[in-house]
């Protein structure tokens, strides 16, 4: 009986032993210990509000290259809006740590109803309306229609809010969601 | 030490083969205690069929006359002791000393169904299974709220950490069936990967008793435990069902357990979980459902002299988080602060969607131990786990099924222990613990990894003395030492290398450089010295005064050193720095204790100081894409906690019992003269139990809890100025809830269905009177209320 005994239990300890063995090395997934994180990375670094009036081009442009956190995101405006004139905007999202660099804004344009832009300004008479609307009719914001009054100064701040309600009275705040860009622009208008 | 010979009575049943002719024998035999090699004195022996009896002498012996020749079956019994069985074959006169065992812990469950503690002289407290068994759709942060000094730090209402003394995740060790669990356990949003169901027991140690385990213990230790069977030959289990209005869910659980007369057992568990939404007093709580996939096994062989034991335990937990905890930046948190009521908010759902996590977790072990007669036990446990953590955010297209966080955690250690008890009144337990981890970010979360790969080795040896100086009076003291070396691999950005300082203070990690990122290789070692002092002593009225003294270490985790970049499921930036230090913590806990069923206590005053307490405290923001974006840093400071639990109990008559208790805690950073942050508030709850015993245990209870305002707290509240609306706007992430109370009510029968199993019901309502409320130590109180009312009824059968 005894050594019965000890033989079953050496048995079972081989057995879970073994187990234990095959477990940790051959678990669910792929072993990779040697993962490369480095180019992998998915985020949107750049974007760039392109405002056009004919041969009037005016670029806004907020890039972060190393994304959040390192260095921190730069803001340049090629140059200053002309008052009283109507600027096509559009809006290019980049992923400028690939290369070349991938198109981010084809993921909204994707998925427009789950986005909205929102525009503001302090420039005294400047307006910017949306010009697009995603596949409910509701404003989308990819493409928009600035107006600009007198000469003045001030800022332009872009939103993109991601799952906002739709519709709502075009203020961010109101729209709810939670915020995937927001950056902001100094410029002039003369 | 002699009463317990005395205790000791044997009962030897001598089976004399008839056939036999030769009547003439003698048999002299000897009982010894198996520990301490002395005689066992006055032990009662009786030969059933001869109607003869005898007793051992002082010296142990005893003898019969005038036996047959044959087969003779001894059955050694006594109270308090170990049955053994013996079987000898009687042809000449014969002489034999026979062992036996008065150390029953070890081997009944009669034992253990008491409440016996780890050691005499350790500060704890016990949930026993009874209690367990209310908890079975709760976790086990939930459980441990029912002892005073335990809290939780939540994430929602399904996320629970536990907290002792103001103290979690890395400073709370969690040692399941003696394997201490490993789960990325750092995280605030990480909860134990453990399911209640699986245990029978379970210990909370605030006192310094925790050396075997760890050194770093600081705020207490959670000890988990199974059952130890009789060894018989029987079959028993029990199922408990249990259905939850709020969540509109609830939990299955079975468990069956085989045990053989040779020692053999085996045990099988399993339960599943499933919640759907929650629901608090005026809306639901999009995506807060769960669904839990538990099992474990448990097998084994028991004698005295050795046995083994083999354990594995599988949870598989998948965890909605509320949708409206999703902020993409300081002015959504703003928004989420100053609206009263979440924003928008939607019908009940089973589904769970991102954000989400699920978590697999592995454990195993085998465990064998041996006796040696007249020195001690010598055990060797070894043990593995593997944790899977995949965290999932609101992502766009293609996204939503890849995970923001993927991290494995392996695990694998062995530990021998030797435990010496042959002195009478001294005992030892000198161990050595050799353990091997390794985290691999798993790649293909198309983002930056918070933990990078590392692997971590640890080394320990430790000596645990107990002596008892008299009936009343022990002492333990203990000494451990640590050795751990982590050495990771982590690309940093290179702005943020040079900016934390990291290139002067750290050339030698330095790796290549690739434009804007640095690949580094931090390697770090740490020497770690341990100790405890404990001492309890005892009076006759029940009363035990008990005193404990630890000095631990706790080298800084992964997320302390390592952590750099967006915690996605936070919503925050959290930062770490490699040159973060070991923390070093005095403690020491009182205790004044009476058990008695009519009056009893537990009054326990405490006093930590750490220095270099690591903590994660929000510092400002960071700009990025996505605008103003909260940063959380981890730094060093010196502190202090103190406080006392009382615990009450109260028989008011032969029906009526009251149960009170009440925590009172303060957490000082004593470097910045201020609060420490997320220190439980005062809270108090008191119980009126009904129980009639005549008529099926027909119970009733009802409970009051309440937590008072945390006025004591950090102020790291910050200005931000909001580009849309122009405005500067204040960041309110500091000021702690308002205080709430709380009443529960449970009703419970028990029918006895034959004359082994049984049948419970039990009928609950948690929040009664439906009370909104926020609680300060739930991540989530800036975006929801707490759970409304709940109506559970459970049904459990035993057979």
């Amino acid at each position: 009986m005894k050594i019965t005994n000890t033989v079953k239990t050496i048995k079972l300890l081989a057995i879970l032993f073994i187990s234990a063995i095959t477990f940790t090395a051959c678990s669910e997934d792929d072993h990779d210990d040697h993962d490369d994180h480095d180019h992998e990375e998915e985020v949107i670094t750049t974007l760039n509000y392109t405002l056009t009036s004919g041969s009037d081009v005016v670029t806004l442009t907020y890039r972060d290259l190393d994304g959040e956190g390192g260095n921190e995101g730069v803001t340049t405006v090629s140059g200053s809006l002309s008052a009283n004139t109507t600027y096509a905007g559009a809006i290019e999202l980049l992923n400028e740590t690939e290369s070349p660099a991938e198109n981010m804004t084809e993921e909204i344009e994707e998925e427009d109803d789950e986005h909205e832009f929102f525009f503001t300004s302090t420039v005294t008479g400047l307006t910017i309306s949306k010009t697009d609307v995603d596949g409910n009719g509701n404003p989308l914001g990819l493409e928009t229609s600035l107006t600009s009054g007198a000469a003045g100064s001030g800022s332009i701040t872009v939103v993109l809010k991601h799952e906002p309600t739709k519709p709502n009275d075009g203020t961010s705040a109101s729209a709810g969601g939670s915020t995937d860009i927001e950056v902001t622009f100094n410029v002039t208008v003369q | 030490m002699q009463k317990i010979f005395f205790l000791c009575i044997a009962l030897f049943l001598i089976h004399i083969n008839t056939a036999a002719q030769n009547c003439n024998f003698n048999f002299r035999g000897k009982v010894t205690d198996f520990h301490v090699d002395t005689p066992i004195i006055g032990a009662s022996i009786q030969l059933l069929n001869l109607n003869k009896f005898t007793t051992s002498n002082l010296d142990g012996f005893f003898e019969f006359k005038g036996l047959c020749e044959g087969k003779i079956e001894l059955e050694i019994q006594h109270i308090a002791c170990e049955t053994r069985k013996i079987t000898i074959h009687l042809k000449n006169n014969l002489f034999k000393e026979i062992f036996l065992e008065h150390h029953l812990e070890e081997l009944n469950e009669v034992i253990v169904t008491t409440n016996t503690k780890t050691t005499t002289t350790s500060i704890e407290q016990t949930i026993k299974e009874d209690v367990l068994e209310n908890y079975t759709d709760k976790s086990l942060g939930d459980a441990l709220k029912s002892i005073s000094g335990v809290s939780s730090l939540n994430t929602g209402s399904t996320i629970v950490k536990p907290m002792i003394h103001g103290l979690h995740s890395s400073r709370v060790l969690i040692i399941n069936n003696n394997v201490r669990l490993f789960d990325q356990e750092w995280g605030d949003e990480h909860a134990p990967n453990f399911d209640l169901n699986s245990s029978n027991r379970i210990d909370v140690i605030k006192g310094a008793n925790t050396l075997k385990y760890g050194n770093d213990a600081i705020g207490g230790l959670i000890l988990i435990r199974g059952k130890k069977y009789a060894a018989k030959d029987s079959v028993f289990g029990k199922s408990s069902i249990s259905l939850n209005s709020n969540g509109f869910g609830g939990n299955i659980n079975t468990e069956i357990v085989k045990t053989y007369s040779t020692g053999y057992y085996g045990k099988f568990q399993t339960s599943y979980k499933r919640f759907g939404d929650f629901r608090a007093p005026n809306y639901y709580l999009t995506n807060t459902g769960m669904e839990n996939l538990n099992a474990s096994l448990r097998f084994g062989y028991n004698s005295f002299e050795k046995g083994f034991e083999a354990y594995y335990s599988l949870v598989n937990n998948n965890f909605g988080i509320l949708q409206l905890s999703h902020i993409g930046n300081v002015n959504d948190l703003v928004q989420a602060i100053n609206s009263s009521e979440p924003r928008n908010t939607e019908d009940f759902s089973h589904k769970i969607e991102n954000p989400k996590q699920t978590i697999l977790h592995h454990l195993g072990k085998i465990e064998a131990y041996k006796r040696f007669k007249g020195f001690g036990k010598l055990s060797v446990q070894y043990d593995f786990q593997l944790n899977r953590r995949k965290e999932y955010d609101l992502g766009r297209g293609n996204r939503e099924n890849t995970p923001v966080i993927d991290l494995r955690l392996f695990t694998t250690s062995i530990q021998p222990n030797l435990h010496i008890d042959f002195l009478p009144n001294v005992k030892f337990d000198i161990g050595l613990l050799g353990r091997f981890q390794q985290n691999n970010a798993v790649a293909g979360t198309r983002s930056r990894p918070l933990i990078p790969d590392y692997e971590k080795i640890d080394a320990a040896v430790y000596s645990i003395g107990n002596y008892k100086i008299d009936e009343t009076t022990e002492i333990n003291a203990g000494i451990r030492y640590d050795y751990s070396s982590i050495d990771a691999n982590k690309t940093y950005l290179l702005a943020d290398w040079k900016k934390y300082n990291f290139d002067q203070l750290f050339p030698e990690f330095e790796g290549e450089i690739d434009n804007t990122r640095i690949k580094t290789n931090p390697k770090f070692t740490f020497h770690n010295v341990s100790a405890s002092l404990n001492f309890s002593k005892r009076w006759k009225n029940e009363l035990t005064f008990l005193i404990n003294y630890g000095l631990g270490n706790r080298v800084p985790n992964p997320s302390e050193l390592y952590s750099d970049g967006v915690h996605h499921s936070n919503a925050r930036f959290e930062i770490g720095y490699l040159n973060i230090k070991k923390e070093i913590a005095n403690k020491f806990n009182l205790s004044l204790e009476r058990k008695n069923d009519d009056f009893g206590f537990i009054i326990s005053p405490y006093y930590k100081r750490i220095n270099g307490f690591i903590q994660l405290i929000p510092t400002g923001i960071t700009t990025t894409i996505k605008g103003a974006f909260p940063v959380w840093e981890y730094d060093q400071v010196d502190a202090q906690i103190f406080g006392i639990d009382i615990d009450i109990n109260k028989k008011i008559n032969s029906q009526l019992d009251y149960l009170g208790n009440i925590s009172l805690i303060k957490g000082e950073n004593i470097t910045q003269d201020i609060p420490l942050i997320h220190m439980p508030s005062t809270n108090f709850s008191n119980r009126i139990v009904y129980t009639n015993k005549q008529w099926h245990d027909l119970t009733f209870s009802l409970r009051n809890t309440t937590v008072l305002r945390q006025n004591d707290y950090p102020n790291y509240n910050f200005n931000t100025f909001n580009p849309t609306t122009q405005q500067e706007v204040f960041v309110d992430i500091s000021s702690p809830t308002p205080a709430y109370s709380l009443f529960d009510f449970s009703a419970s029968a028990t029918l006895k269905t034959s004359h082994k199993g049984s049948l419970k019901l039990e009928f609950n309502i948690e929040n009664i009177l439906n009370v909104s409320y926020r609680e300060y130590l739930n991540r989530f109180r800036f975006f929801a209320d707490e759970l409304g009312r709940n109506l559970n009824i459970k049904i459990k059968i035993n057979y």
